[in-house]
């Protein structure tokens, strides 16, 4: 995959606290990467570690403290409309009162476009995520996968430059969730848009992933940016029993350890 | 293969008419030959209720009350969801006026008569503004807590994906807030209709209320049980529209609390 | 310091926060009822200062009138508010137990539920002129079915497999009334006793304006007529206060006896509000 020369998205020295009335937390100390145009980076790391917190402040939905994100040459301060962002809870991200076609429908009517063009867009999302037939349907009448293939359909519709998923499978049972890891896998193939994920689940980073990085416990840094050099032809059998996955995913869990007993990299 | 007896349709209609019709017979027959004073013949009543209800006058007498009624309830609604949006959506509006507005809500409604009175007389204005002040609060604080109530992973998605400012009010703070602004409409109804016939008979010149009255002092009786029957009627109707409305408007609330109990 | 400063007040709590700006509210509703007659935005004989209204409630707390009329208010309440819980609970566990009864049940219930209470008035009026029984017709017609409707909801909520369980233990009606049916339905029950104290106190005090019952609302009546327009105002603020005070009394019973239970209730929109 052809990498531009300016990143498609860069993180510089992000610093976040939390402050209220009894005390303060800092949920990330100093973090920095860049993501590649169309690269799939995935975010792994422990529980409470803040890799919501991450994912907020580069959607724009929540300020850093000091530090920042720049988007294709672009400093964020709110969310962008080169971004969509898929939530963990799919259950309360789509409206219940609208039905499947409107929630997905919904986002377009902010972008200038013909209501032709947003229907051609509506339909090509669903089909692309493989609800087809579920146009007229509410939300509460699908089941848990279904409802996490229409907040995916409606990001695809928004026709990103980045996806934002916050660890978007960890609420599915094992067997939707490999399907939706496969999902991810061929729809970032087929729309080349670039992906960051945020997860909990090591094997899930390392199967999906271009780059795992490795996020430590909070106050937040950046362990390790791990290549994943796998082919880029993945599927749940094959590639899960490959001796390099095992490699891969061995390295990063010994990382996570060290973060969960407070080791953290040398500061530059 | 059809089973022998009545179709299930005719089953069911039987079985939600049997009581109320046994009811209605048994009022028949024992007030029949009835020679009291205050509980004549049903059959009188419903005789009386046909002549004075269903004459071109009864209109004058039942129209103005609906009407003041209507324009009282729909003010109510309006004010109490246009200001109950704002004061839910700030926390620190909300901290400020809520004790203020639970006080005013605990204020029994009947009392506004007599104190609207000072201030506009017995006209239309006393009886349609007593129905204003008194609706007014329970869709007042019902939006508020509906507002509250928002969901906050849908109001970040509402934000993440920059759905501007009036999309937000029409496609989500309305429907999100929407179920607790009905139970609060719901309860401004009867309200309503408490004040509409409690101003017309503490001082009006016109409407149920009065009439009702005016047979009371006058101890005509028939008519003023077929005045109670118009009341209740009036009643039932109007929770009959109000329950329509609710569902078409509620209706996907009900699937999602059906589907939520269902797991 | 100003860092200083603002640090502190960022230690107050947000419920401590949330309480004085509800007492500035309070205080800043009094000061517009203080200004708005003295400015002349709306005559003083009609709305007299807050400072009036005042002054004329604490003279009234020490007439035996007021304490007449509040108990007689209170009374009416009180007696009918208990008949209608009491009836509302025995005829709702009743019916809602038996399938046959709540079906044949239903159309009348939904048919009388609706009619306003306040259409018996004159029937009240020609039986019992301005006595008590008056105004309990009123109350007991309106907050009976409040407390109907939640008592139906809940035996209906009952868990069918706790109650399998319960008859394969062989117990008898009663039994099963009191371990499997009363606890789900407590809950529903706690929001209609609410809701029914709140109508019971409404019809009272539309009773007594309009029949001319003893009471707070019949005092309000006369006062308007007479024109003792700041001891009117003190009356409406005690009604008001009587409202917040049963609302306030029966959110805490249903906080207590709630405790006990795991929130198996619907939210409060589905149970009326």
């Amino acid at each position: 995959m052809d990498r531009a020369i300016t990143p498609m998205l860069e993180v510089r020295r992000l610093h976040k606290v939390y402050e209220d009335a009894s005390r303060t937390v800092e949920a990330i100390r100093d973090i920095s990467f860049s993501v590649g145009q169309g690269e799939m980076v995935c975010i792994v790391g422990p529980s409470g570690a803040g890799k919501t917190t991450l994912l907020k402040c580069i959607a724009g939905l929540l300020a850093p403290s000091s530090g920042g994100v720049i988007l294709e040459g672009q400093p964020v301060a709110g969310p962008p409309p080169a971004m969509a962002v898929v939530f963990q809870e799919y259950g309360r991200s789509l409206f219940p009162w609208m039905t499947v076609r409107d929630n997905v429908a919904l986002p377009l009517k902010q972008k200038k476009m013909t209501a032709a063009r947003r229907e051609e867009l509506v339909r090509n999302a669903l089909a692309a995520v493989d609800l087809a037939g579920v146009n007229g349907a509410y939300p509460w009448q699908l089941s848990g996968g279904m409802q996490q293939r229409v907040a995916i359909a409606r990001a695809v519709a928004y026709e990103p430059h980045v996806l934002l998923m916050d660890e978007p499978f960890a609420a599915v049972d094992a067997q939707t969730r490999a399907d939706l890891e496969d999902l991810i896998r061929v729809l970032w193939h087929r729309l080349r848009v670039t992906v960051l994920f945020v997860t909990h689940d090591i094997d899930e980073s390392v199967y999906l992933g271009q780059r795992v990085l490795v996020m430590s416990h909070a106050p937040a840094v950046v362990m390790e940016d791990v290549a994943i050099d796998l082919p880029d032809d993945r599927t749940q059998l094959e590639t899960r029993s490959m001796a390099r996955f095992g490699e891969l995913r061995k390295h990063i869990y010994s990382k996570i350890q060290l973060a969960k007993q407070g080791w953290r990299p040398p500061s530059e | 293969m059809s089973h022998a007896g009545p179709t299930p349709f005719v089953r069911r209609l039987a079985v939600v008419l049997a009581l109320p019709v046994a009811l209605v017979a048994t009022w028949w027959f024992a007030s029949a030959g009835s020679q009291s004073f205050y509980f004549p013949p049903l059959q009188t009543i419903l005789q009386t209720f046909l002549k004075l209800w269903f004459s071109p006058q009864a209109v004058e007498k039942v129209a103005p009350s609906l009407a003041r009624f209507s324009i009282g309830y729909l003010a109510a609604a309006l004010l109490g969801i246009a200001i109950g949006v704002p004061v839910g959506a700030s926390r620190n509006l909300r901290n400020v006026l809520e004790p203020v507005l639970e006080f005013l809500r605990a204020i029994p409604p009947p009392v506004l008569v007599p104190m609207l009175i000072l201030f506009t007389g017995v006209g239309d204005e006393m009886k349609t503004l007593v129905i204003v002040f008194g609706c007014i609060w329970p869709v007042l604080l019902n939006t508020v807590a509906g507002v509250r109530a928002l969901d906050d992973v849908l109001a970040e998605v509402v934000r993440s994906y920059r759905i501007g400012a009036f999309a937000r009010w029409w496609h989500f703070v309305l429907p999100g807030a929407s179920p607790q602004i009905f139970a609060g409409l719901r309860q401004s109804l009867s309200i309503g209709i408490i004040l509409m016939v409690v101003s017309e008979m503490f001082a009006a010149s016109n409407g149920i209320g009065f009439a009702l009255v005016q047979y009371q002092r006058t101890f005509a009786i028939p008519e003023m049980w077929a005045g109670i029957i118009l009341l209740g009627v009036i009643g039932i109707v109007l929770s009959l529209i109000f329950r329509a409305i609710e569902a078409r408007i509620l209706g996907w609330y009900y699937g999602l609390r059906r589907s939520q109990r269902a797991n | 310091m100003p860092a200083e400063a603002a640090k502190k007040t960022a230690k107050l709590s947000a419920r401590t926060q949330a309480w004085l700006q509800g007492l500035a509210g309070l205080a800043g509703f009094a000061l517009v009822l203080e200004i708005v007659p003295r400015v002349g935005l709306v005559s003083p004989l009609y709305l007299p200062p807050f400072s009036a209204i005042v002054a004329a409630l604490f003279e009234e707390t020490t007439s035996a009138m007021f304490w007449a009329a509040l108990g007689a208010t209170m009374r009416a309440w009180a007696i009918g508010f208990v008949i209608s819980v009491v009836a509302g609970v025995v005829i709702g566990i009743v019916i809602g137990s038996s399938p046959m009864l709540r079906t044949l049940t239903r159309s009348t219930i939904e048919f009388l539920r609706p009619i306003p209470s306040v259409a018996l008035i004159p029937l009240a009026v020609l039986l019992f002129g301005s006595q008590i029984q008056s105004t309990l017709i009123l109350v007991v017609y309106a907050s009976f079915w409040q407390v109907l409707i939640q008592v139906l909801y809940g035996v209906q909520d009952v868990d069918p497999v706790a109650r399998e369980t319960a008859r394969s233990y062989g117990l008898g009606p009663w039994a099963q009334i009191r371990y499997v049916t009363w606890p789900t339905t407590l809950p529903y029950l706690m929001t209609g006793v609410r809701l029914a104290a709140a109508v019971s106190l409404i019809l009272a005090v539309t009773s007594e304006v309009v029949i001319g019952s003893q009471g707070l609302g019949k005092e309000i009546s006369d006062t308007q007529s007479g024109g003792a327009v700041a001891i009117m105002y003190a009356y409406v603020i005690v009604t008001g206060i009587i409202g917040v005070i049963l609302n306030l009394a029966a959110r805490a019973l249903e906080r207590r006896v709630l405790a006990w239970h795991p929130s198996i209730r619907l939210d409060t929109v589905e149970a009326g509000g």
